[in-house]
């Protein structure tokens, strides 16, 4: 029977954590960090988990201390946020090629400058290359059931990669909503133990962890963790499916709402994917074919499934909460584009960026983007290539 | 009664707004609501104008922007009437109520012509007498249930009182004071 509960984002996250007790958590327990280790902490200090929580001197510190509690062969995590997360990139691919599949727990923030702290995802799509593997969450309950997935996904045998549980800064971590919560036991039996193939702390096998790779080694190196990446598709979705089957929420890659007959969709990450159905909704009551394909998981990227999903519809909005400075589109509108190029070359896609720096994204924001592209494919009213929307006037 | 009533606070930082929305959003849902409570953020600093919102439901929340045609707005600080447009979106078939010493008439020529329900509650006088010290988040949260009928009364009380016997097991001697003040100010408006 599920726990009927109301948590933050924030509490929520932490609450899982709370349930699977990882071994070790080390973090950087000020700003730019979340409440994230302040809730574990607070745990741990009432006695309700046992995990060893190291406070350390910085984001590249947390990090790499859970890359060595990993590779001694401990369940470890971290958590931050935005610049955080800028301060843990060379360790980031550390964690990635030795292989450990320890957990980052983010939030997805704004990097500087001009300073701010709101939501975009810019600090996670700069980290896209760096070989973890990242699911998205539209709200509470979805941060909270994707970390309850996390370690069943990334240390699964053919995958052994850290794994990034990423969640909207404020408007999903600091917002108070209605949650169901697993019970304990169930979190416990569904996660079980960490037992490591190959760990520094086993004496009876003596091995070196993130030595020197020759040229002759290093492109195996990364051949062999693309092929993880990989191998990590079938183990999300056979890991999304038990956990539906418990729980009563079943995950894949992506969510379709209204998508199957829709004319024009948009592809979206995250909070602003529950204005968009609000409009769907609205929108199909007076007659548009519209939907969204909401993305969870992009790494590994579902190319061929998401194009796939948006092969009959007419125009697509790829609505990126990022800029690359690419010039004309932000990372998830180049990879759905290749997508579509490779699979579905008949539909037409437009790349729009949104929601930078916590700008808020409305539902009549997401009515105006479907009665835009209606406009060009019935009217053949212009649309730019790549266009910023919710500008200020 | 429409599906969903949002609320919107406007106070200053310190003054407890975001926790008021949170609590509101904590006691509807023990009501069996559906439940939103969010701060929207600038810089923090003590001080700074803060907006909060809530938005209570009988179906699930789906959409997660800021609210732009509140039902309720609260004023938490009355010099807020200057420098904020209080009443933007306002629902007039809501009511905004404001914590001042000011009558309505006296408030109205700063509320753009709105022409839904206006209260006004003297916040500072009631936390003073019930708690002696100035808190004025939980006079103007009984205020806006009182006003807005989320809840009914019996429900509210119960609620608040468990919520504060929990929020307060280490300070027991808070939580009459706490109590006295949201009565005090629930009976002011009602």
């Amino acid at each position: 029977m599920a726990i009927r509960e109301r948590l933050s984002g924030n509490e929520a996250i932490s609450y899982a954590i709370k349930q699977v007790n990882p071994d070790v958590m080390p973090a950087f327990p000020i700003t730019p960090s979340t409440e994230i280790p302040q809730y574990v902490a607070n745990y741990i200090a009432n006695g309700e988990m046992d995990t060893e929580f190291i406070p350390v001197e910085s984001e590249h510190s947390s990090m790499s201390a859970t890359i060595g509690a990993e590779a001694a062969g401990a369940r470890s995590l971290t958590a931050t946020s935005s610049c955080g997360l800028a301060l843990m990139w060379e360790e980031l691919y550390v964690a990635a090629s030795n292989r450990l599949p320890l957990a980052l727990c983010l939030v997805n923030r704004a990097l500087s400058g001009p300073i701010n702290i709101n939501c975009d995802h810019s600090d996670s799509m700069g980290a896209r290359d760096t070989g973890f593997i990242q699911i998205y969450a539209e709200n509470n309950q979805e941060v909270y059931d994707n970390f309850v997935q996390a370690y069943r996904i990334a240390e699964h045998k053919d995958v052994m990669l850290p794994i990034m549980i990423c969640q909207d800064g404020f408007i999903t971590s600091h917002a108070v909503e209605n949650i169901e919560l697993l019970e304990d036991d169930k979190v416990k039996n569904f996660v079980g133990e960490y037992n490591p193939e190959n760990y520094l702390l086993n004496a009876n096998q003596p091995m070196a962890m993130g030595p020197y790779a020759v040229s002759n080694y290093y492109m195996e190196t990364k051949m062999a963790q693309n092929t993880a990446m990989n191998n990590a598709k079938q183990v999300i979705l056979d890991v999304g499916k038990e956990f539906g089957e418990m729980s009563g929420r079943e995950y894949g890659f992506f969510e379709e709402y209204r998508l199957e007959d829709a004319d024009y969709a948009m592809v979206m990450i995250g909070s602003a994917a529950g204005a968009t159905k609000d409009a769907i909704d609205k929108l199909r009551e007076q007659g548009m074919k519209v939907g969204l394909l909401k993305l969870r998981v992009f790494r590994p990227f579902p190319d061929e499934e998401i194009a796939m999903a948006l092969k009959n519809c007419k125009v697509v909005a790829i609505m990126d909460r990022s800029e690359c400075f690419r010039g004309k589109g932000g990372p998830l509108g180049a990879e759905v584009k290749a997508a579509i190029y490779d699979y579905a070359k008949d539909v037409k896609a437009f790349n729009l960026v949104y929601g930078l720096g916590g700008r808020d994204f409305t539902v009549e924001e997401a009515e105006r983007i479907f009665n835009d592209l209606a406009a060009y494919d019935k009217d053949g009213a212009t649309f730019e290539e790549y266009r910023y929307v919710g500008l200020r006037g | 009664m429409k599906n969903t009533v949002e609320i919107r606070w406007h106070g200053r930082g310190g003054q407890g707004a975001k926790s008021a929305a949170l609590m509101l959003a904590d006691a509807a849902f023990m009501t069996g609501k559906y439940v939103q409570g969010f701060p929207e953020y600038g810089p923090e600093r003590m001080g700074a104008p803060i907006t909060a919102y809530n938005r209570i439901s009988d179906t699930q929340i789906r959409v997660h922007s800021n609210i732009y045609d509140p039902d309720y707005v609260v004023v938490v600080d009355e010099t807020l009437l200057e420098s904020v447009d209080v009443t933007k979106g306002l629902n007039p078939e809501g009511a905004i109520v404001i914590n001042t010493t000011k009558s309505v008439d006296e408030v109205k020529p700063f509320l753009k012509g709105y022409t839904g329900g206006v209260y006004t509650i003297d916040a500072r006088r009631i936390s003073e007498e019930a708690l002696g010290k100035y808190f004025p988040n939980s006079p103007m949260l009984a205020a806006i249930v009182a006003i807005s009928k989320v809840m009914t009364k019996e429900e509210f009380f119960r609620e608040m009182e468990s919520s504060y016997r929990h929020k307060f097991a280490k300070k027991p001697e808070v939580i009459d004071g706490n109590l006295k003040a949201l009565h005090m100010a629930y009976e002011e408006v009602e």
